[in-house]
């Protein structure tokens, strides 16, 4: 049995939906759909490499490698973001984001 | 050939499995541990696809930057995470109803599909043969020509972010001493020292 693209594309659509579904079920944790986020992102990532090794074309890798740059300073800022709220409000509750009353 | 379907699946499954447990765990810790095992695991998928550089930067930037990172905000804040986690089953009904669709819907897409034969006139950057030119190498040869600018772009974007990850958790707080090396070294004999004169049985 030949392992095909197919194979890597599930296992990338199965870590896009446990992603999505963290998100959902989680709604209240900020780190936890931050951590979702990155796991969305990496199902992408797993597509790209995949695809790249599939069609014998390298520019999917080197794209993969600038999702993985803009997933690292998405978690970057992001994390910041979340200490700057902890301190301003002291919790990192979801609902509790209504400062600018939107 | 039946090794690399073994490892295929033997890498995929914990992949899988730890993803389930990061949105699953009780404590934020563990789910940070899961990510880093999923993460590790997903390099070894890589490996298996023969994009090595990718996998060894993976480890690098997520294991050893992204998710300690998050290991850090986990313990650095100090909340009640079970307090957090109170309406979760409240949610998971909608959540596992929409995901499986979601994941129903994507593998059914993906699952059959074959590629073209014709598609191989529009690759653009062919992957050299690994006795010629390591991963690496290759990537290097058109990351630095091809792609240069969105290579200049990327590392303005980390830049950036850097600079806003310190500007906004930077704060300055009052009334605290701290040195202050050119006021100690403007300090001179007839400004610091003073001289006083005590009378005997009087004290100051």
């Amino acid at each position: 049995m030949e392992i095909g693209i197919s194979h890597y594309l599930t296992v990338s659509a199965i870590l896009f939906t446990l992603g999505v579904f963290g998100i959902f079920i989680n709604r209240k944790n900020v780190i936890i759909i931050l951590m979702s986020v990155e796991l969305i992102l990496l199902a992408v990532n797993i597509n790209m490499v995949a695809f790249s090794a599939f069609l014998n074309d390298i520019t999917g890798q080197v794209f993969a490698l600038f999702i993985l740059t803009v997933a690292a300073a998405e978690a970057a800022i992001g994390l910041a973001i979340l200490v700057v709220f902890y301190r301003n409000r002291g919790s990192i509750a979801v609902e509790d984001v209504n400062m600018m009353k939107g | 050939m039946g090794l690399q379907v073994l490892f295929f699946y033997l890498f995929a499954f914990i992949a899988v499995a730890s993803a389930f447990m990061v949105i699953a765990a009780k404590n934020p810790v563990y789910s940070v541990l899961f990510l880093i095992l999923t993460f590790f695991n997903a390099a070894g998928l890589f490996l298996l696809t023969g994009a090595e550089f990718l996998a060894m930067i993976l480890l690098v930037v997520y294991v050893g930057a992204v998710a300690v990172l998050f290991l850090f905000v986990v313990m650095m804040l100090d909340i009640d995470f079970a307090e957090l986690r109170a309406g979760v089953l409240e949610y998971a009904p909608v959540g596992a109803l929409i995901g499986l669709i979601l994941a129903a819907e994507l593998i059914i897409v993906v699952g059959g599909s074959t590629f073209s034969p014709e598609i191989a006139k529009g690759i653009s950057m062919p992957i050299p043969a690994v006795t010629e030119r390591t991963n690496t190498a290759a990537l290097g040869d058109v990351l630095y020509t091809h792609y240069i600018y969105f290579f200049q772009i990327a590392g303005l974007v980390l830049l950036v972010a850097m600079i806003g990850a310190i500007v906004l958790t930077l704060r300055h707080r009052e009334n605290i001493k701290r040195q202050s090396i050119p006021r100690q070294v403007a300090r001179s004999p007839e400004t610091a020292v003073e001289v006083v004169t005590v009378k005997p049985g009087q004290g100051l």
